[in-house]
């Protein structure tokens, strides 16, 4: 008889399951993994480092850059750990935008995790449904802060501007003109919040519409119901968080349980798992987006009632307006010396975490006094997620191992860092 | 969450009453200093108290402490003249790989980890110092927290702290094959080598750096009445 030996596969970094440049070495017996390994870091950029070197606010592009796919919840995490070493209070109105603008970032989020879990695992036409939506999200970015991805919109104090009153329509052009562009626009006439109403009303009908693709389909309950089932003991010894770890059945929200910005002033609810595999996983992401809609409608009527101030009232960190900088000689040294030496904070240690779309993102911050970050450590979820990976998919076959990774929500801009 | 604080480190002042783990609460939280010889003792009994029951550990993460509180640009004396102008620091942007300086510092490098008590809402920050005795040295937190793996990978990986007990303690984040502790603050921001694509030899190879060191903005230290509580600590100390 022919001995049959086990086999090693590499797998990646440049697969398009790998989300991007995961590594894995894949010790199969047959089609089963005995053994997987994941090789990180071909993404570092050492973001950690390059802050050390820079003043405070030139860092919050960067954040952007490490989950690349919820930016503004990475940017809440840090200007979060800056004011709480600075104890400054931030302004109501800020509170409520960065609120609106984390749930915007969730489904953002989870539209793209949705999208490529589904091509994963052979549901082709959902990805196409799930970017028409998350373009929409892309336009409200573009609207509040001009970039449709890397916003550095979030600053110590508060936010960068106030919203705007119009929302940018398309032109008419060769290809989109008529009852085209009509359509287009259709949401567009009013305000950036006028729009945001729209989509959030319109967009629990969208979850329902994926839904009709997956929920009940033979494939994806094959491919996900049962695969990768995490126990709550084992989730919470692996340090997951987010969805991973309310997928197996833990009620635990940092948006409940510690609360920041204004989601102690809003309603919603924490959908939870039950028997902690990919499938509950989905459902439980699958319902966030829902919640989240839910939670940026309240913060638009909010919002639309209650004009006020956007940035805190404290010149060491808020930046002189236009006008003054105009016809005031000190308001323009202030300008200079805020944008080039930027502001000292006083020496201390403070982690400060918030519920980003994957599970907590921290924020281990330690000043010296000086205007520069002593030590920036960033917690990504997706790292405690990918470092279990072994363990999730041992005795599991070669395809299934594709659904962990999917369910992981991997985005190598934060693993990596 | 203050009263919360407040009673956290009241119950763990009543446990740890011999005095070698030191309690610090701050507004942003409580901090335990733990002697690197208990390290794994307290992180177990943190782990499985009932009081405390920090069931997860969220980050774990090394800090080199040189040149904490160097300022390279001095603000506090004013002469008639104004501010001196001359940047003197070496800050990790500041000197390349030739230039990096070498000194001897206690209680340089320590290890810090964030616990997450579900059960109690609560938060803690752990801390222990690596006695420098030529290899920096830490009881590996493994059995406590198994997910810790990966980040004492990192801490290993970017400091170069050697976890006693970890099973497959390898370089995470770098190269295969760098050489170097990069996160050290005696390592140069614009590192080593680079890599460029070798026409000759038809393959990638290493080569030196060929950018120079740069930072744009100085790190100044400016203490102004808001400080007026640390600097009264650090006169005191």
């Amino acid at each position: 008889m022919a001995e049959i030996k086990n086999y090693t596969m590499n797998f990646g970094p440049q697969h398009p399951a790998a989300h991007g440049v995961l590594r894995l070495i894949l010790e199969l017996d047959g089609e089963v993994v005995e053994h997987a390994d994941p090789h990180v870091g071909l993404l570092h950029r050492a973001t950690e480092k390059l802050a050390e070197s820079k003043p405070y606010n030139q860092s919050i592009g960067y954040m952007d850059r490490l989950d690349y796919v919820s930016m503004m919840c990475n940017e809440h995490a840090y200007v979060r750990a800056i004011e709480q070493l600075l104890n400054i209070e931030v302004p109501i109105r800020a509170q409520y935008i960065r609120t609106m603008f984390d749930e915007i970032t969730r489904i953002r989020n989870h539209l793209m995790w949705i999208g490529t879990h589904g091509l994963d695992l052979g549901a082709m036409a959902l990805f196409l449904y799930a970017f028409r939506e998350r373009e929409h999200c892309m336009d409200m970015y573009e609207a509040v802060s001009g970039a449709r991805m890397h916003a550095t919109y979030y600053r110590p104090g508060g936010v960068y501007r106030d919203l705007p009153d119009q929302m940018p329509q398309y032109a008419e052009s060769k290809w989109t003109k008529g009852k085209d562009l009509a359509y287009v626009n259709e949401w567009r006439e009013g305000s950036l919040l006028d729009f945001i109403e729209a989509f959030a009303n319109d967009f629990p009908k969208k979850v329902d519409e994926y839904r009709t693709l997956l929920q009940d389909n033979r494939i994806w309950k094959q491919r996900t119901v049962g695969i990768g089932v995490v126990s709550p003991e084992q989730a919470k010894a692996w340090g997951f968080s987010g969805p991973m770890l309310r997928g197996s059945g833990v009620a635990w929200d940092l948006r409940k349980k510690q609360t920041y910005a204004a989601y102690d002033k809003v309603d919603f609810d924490i959908p939870v798992g039950v028997n902690g595999d990919c499938y509950d996983r989905y459902l439980v992401r699958m319902e966030e987006m829902n919640q989240s809609a839910r939670i940026v409608r309240q913060c638009v009527e909010w919002l639309k009632n209650n004009p006020g101030p956007v940035m805190v009232d404290e010149y060491k960190v808020a930046p002189p307006s236009r006008e003054m900088m105009k016809e005031d000689m000190e308001s323009m040294i202030h300008h200079f010396k805020l944008f080039t030496e930027g502001y000292t904070v006083p020496a201390g240690e403070v982690y400060a975490a918030v519920e980003a779309p994957k599970g907590e993102f921290g924020v281990f911050l330690i000043s010296d006094d000086s205007n520069k970050p002593f030590r920036l450590k960033l917690r990504a979820p997706g790292f405690a997620h990918l470092s279990a990976m072994n363990d999730m998919v041992k005795g599991h076959m070669l395809a299934d191992v594709v659904a962990v990774i999917g369910t992981m929500d991997i985005v190598f801009g934060e693993i990596d860092r | 969450m203050s009263t919360h604080k407040f009673q956290l480190s009241k119950e763990l002042a009543e446990h740890f009453s011999d005095g070698l783990v030191q309690i610090n609460e701050s507004e942003h939280g409580v901090t335990c200093t733990i002697p690197v010889e208990s390290w794994t003792e307290v992180a177990k009994l943190l782990r499985d108290e009932e009081a405390f029951a920090f069931e997860q550990c969220m980050d774990l993460c090394g800090v080199d402490y040189l040149t904490y509180g160097e300022s390279e640009w001095q603000t506090d004396d004013v002469t008639s003249t104004g501010f001196s102008r001359g940047v003197q620091g070496k800050g990790p942007g500041r000197f390349s790989w030739s230039e990096r300086r070498s000194e001897a510092m206690e209680n340089r490098f320590a290890v810090v980890a964030q616990l997450l008590s579900v059960k109690h809402n609560r938060r803690l920050t752990i801390k222990c110092f690596a006695p420098d005795e030529g290899m920096l040295m830490v009881p590996s937190l493994i059995e406590v927290w198994p997910g810790v793996n990966w980040f004492e990978r990192e801490a290993f990986d970017l400091y170069g702290i050697i976890f006693k007990g970890h099973p497959d303690l390898r370089r995470i984040l770098t190269d295969y094959g760098f050489i170097g502790h990069p996160f050290r603050k005696d390592f140069p921001l614009i590192g080593n080598v680079e890599v460029i694509y070798d026409e000759d030899q038809g393959r990638v190879v290493y080569q030196p750096v060929s950018i120079e060191p740069r930072v744009l903005v100085p790190k100044t230290i400016r203490r102004d009445s808001r400080y007026a509580e640390n600097m009264n600590d650090q006169e005191a100390s």
